[in-house]
């Protein structure tokens, strides 16, 4: 029992008892609520019996107060108001502004609020299609800058960026292209098996991997595991405000870390490529080996007469473009971070899905392309 | 005398070979406001984990209101946690909360309140602090400094506790926001019969705000009051408290 009420003289007389903390405000509001001055004009509180009384339980107090008030009842403290709820009364006195908190955000429903938040949104788009542009053309300025400049090449950090999204991503993508090439070699055997063409296997993994397999999945491992750490990194040196540091020793921020990133990754891919293509030409002809039981010597043959001229080339190329579109999606949205963690998160989702679907797209285009000359 | 509200004893904390505190003692009586200071690298955030619970001590017990936090599991240090607020150096608001939100979090993590009782407690500790209340929309980002050491005293007040912990609560603040910040503290302090436990190296914050002072030197630390601990012959205290910067200041009491 918190509360105990008597009626003396048309006055609720209501005696206050044990402790009023924080953790005891749910079932203390459960009292009060049952509580009722229905027809008097005066509640009288007495605090005396009361053990603890924090803030929260004094804002009990001023709240019954104030809908006391409300309903034309006085509430007064004959032994003197508790120091809490004197503070507390003090402190929302001017409580007239606190619900404009809650009102800024108030507009979201009424049919005006939709359409500007919907003209919010394009005019946000708008303004993300042109930070992009202008990333894209700064960037590409300073890189044209740094080719004259060998010394602004920084080398090191480069490297350090070869090492980082190539060397240590070999062991995934070797696996990974050595599983893709075994489950293609395997699909297409179980079908030219049935037109007794089981030779042109070797075929289908030999050009499969070398124009397209080989390099789109090594680029979709490669987004994944280094379109995410460069938004990540970029975006938490924003957060720690590193990067405004790096501007102000003088150092522009796209030389430093958007440059050697997307050189490094241009290094890297392709040679990740180059691996990708022989472990999984080696995946096929280990099953081939195994479940066709084709001699190795008749595999190589085989696989030399299906190379093309170009057929390598034709892979190899695109490894290039595809660690640019990567880069830059990683370290363009990585330098969009702004002001919490939580936007941290959302760009670098975006860094790996942009970074995919841009990888996608170019492949398309390119498909065509080389269709159109003939390669 | 009042009762010990922190009493740390013989607390040894090693990091590999670098022993940072070797047999600490310190006790913190209720309703006092009580200044850790050192130097940089003394131990002081280490400290301030320990008595938290943030961080097991080698050996020692630190006792919070009689229990003692070394023999507790995570259940019953979780109990512990919710009769303590804390502020960290830089806020350490949550960045993807509101204002309004950051110090519903601890109640909702501890309390079953309402919807309202919510909202209206977290406004009215936002309004103790000294924010507007537009503020409590906000994000941490779109703060000012001194309005960030403010959020995190309402956060750190959000479930009325007994005790307070302040990680330089005056750093990186003017002078005038400092002063600010150590009258609205007082006036807390006073207010709630709070006992304060703040690490700072803002010597006016000191001397206008702390009864005692735990000075950690030489992995131990020298708990007197403010005007013995000034004092003091040794020669670290002698230059904190007599040095250049504090004689400048006019403070340096006895100099």
């Amino acid at each position: 029992m918190y509360v105990s009420g008597s009626v003396r003289d048309g006055v609720l007389h209501l005696a206050l008892a044990g402790d009023w903390r924080a953790r005891d405000v749910p079932a203390i509001e459960a009292e009060l609520a049952g509580l009722s001055w229905q027809g008097l004009a005066s509640i009288e509180l007495d605090p005396s019996g009361l053990g603890a009384l924090d803030l929260s339980g004094a804002w009990l107090l001023h709240d019954f107060g104030q809908r006391a008030a409300r309903s034309g009842a006085v509430v007064s403290y004959p032994g003197g108001i508790p120091e809490p709820v004197r503070l507390v009364d003090r402190t929302l006195q001017d409580a007239a502004g606190a619900g404009a908190g809650a009102a800024a955000t108030a507009g979201e429903g009424t049919l005006a609020g939709r359409v500007s938040a919907l003209g919010q949104t394009v005019v946000d788009r708008l303004r993300g299609g042109r930070r992009a542009l202008e990333f894209v053309g700064e960037s590409t300025l300073r890189f044209l800058a740094a080719v004259v400049l060998p010394r602004r090449w920084r080398p090191i950090s480069v490297a350090r960026h070869v090492y980082d999204t190539g060397i240590t991503a070999i062991p995934i993508v070797a696996l990974i292209a050595f599983l893709i090439s075994v489950i293609i070699a395997y699909m297409g055997a179980q079908q030219l098996q049935k037109f007794g063409a089981d030779i042109f296997v070797v075929d289908l993994v030999t050009v499969g991997v070398l124009r397209e397999m080989g390099v789109l999945l090594t680029a979709i491992i490669v987004a994944g595991r280094s379109g995410s750490a460069f938004a990540a990194e970029i975006g938490a040196m924003q957060l720690n405000e590193e990067v405004d540091a790096l501007k102000a020793i003088g150092v522009v921020p796209n030389e430093v870390l958007v440059l050697p990133r997307v050189l490094g990754l241009v290094v890297a891919l392709p040679l990740l490529t180059v691996i990708a293509n022989g472990v999984g030409l080696a995946g096929g002809a280990l099953l081939c080996s195994f479940l066709l039981d084709m001699p190795l010597v008749q595999y190589i043959q085989r696989m030399q007469e299906a190379i093309g001229p170009w057929t390598f080339w034709v892979g190899i190329i695109k490894a290039p473009v595809f660690a640019l579109l990567i880069a830059a999606a990683g370290t363009y949205c990585g330098m969009q971070v702004r002001g919490s963690s939580r936007e941290l998160g959302r760009l670098t989702t975006v860094a790996v899905v942009m970074a995919i679907f841009l990888v996608i797209l170019a492949d398309a285009l390119f498909a065509v392309l080389f269709m159109e000359i003939g390669i | 005398m009042a009762a010990a509200a922190i009493d740390v004893r013989g607390v040894v904390n090693r990091f590999g070979r670098q022993v940072v505190h070797d047999g600490l003692d310190m006790t913190v009586l209720e309703g006092e406001v009580f200044g850790i200071v050192g130097g940089s690298g003394s131990g002081k955030s280490v400290l301030l984990r320990t008595i938290l619970g943030l961080h097991r001590p080698q050996a020692g017990e630190v006792r919070i209101f009689g229990t003692d936090l070394t023999r507790l599991d995570d259940a019953e240090l979780r109990a512990v946690k919710a009769s303590y607020g804390v502020t960290f150096q830089a806020g350490a608001l949550f960045s993807a909360l509101t204002v309004l939100q950051n110090v519903q979090l601890p109640m909702l993590e501890h309390l079953s309140l309402g919807t309202r009782a919510r909202d209206e407690l977290a406004m009215l500790k936002l309004r103790l602090v000294g924010l507007p209340p537009e503020a409590g929309s906000k994000y941490p980002s779109q703060l000012s400094g001194g309005m960030i050491k403010r959020a995190a005293l309402a956060r750190a007040l959000a479930l009325d506790p007994r005790l307070l912990f302040l990680d330089e609560p005056t750093s990186g603040l003017d002078p005038i926001s400092a002063a600010a910040f150590d009258e609205l503290l007082i006036g807390l302090q006073r207010e709630l019969g709070l006992t304060v436990v703040m690490i700072t190296h803002d010597l006016d914050s000191i001397f206008r705000t702390c009864n005692r002072v735990g000075v950690i030197v030489d992995r131990k630390m020298l708990t007197d009051s403010l005007e013995a601990i000034v004092q003091n012959p040794h020669p670290w205290i002698q230059a904190y408290f007599h040095g250049d910067r504090a004689r400048r200041f006019g403070v340096g009491h006895g100099a």
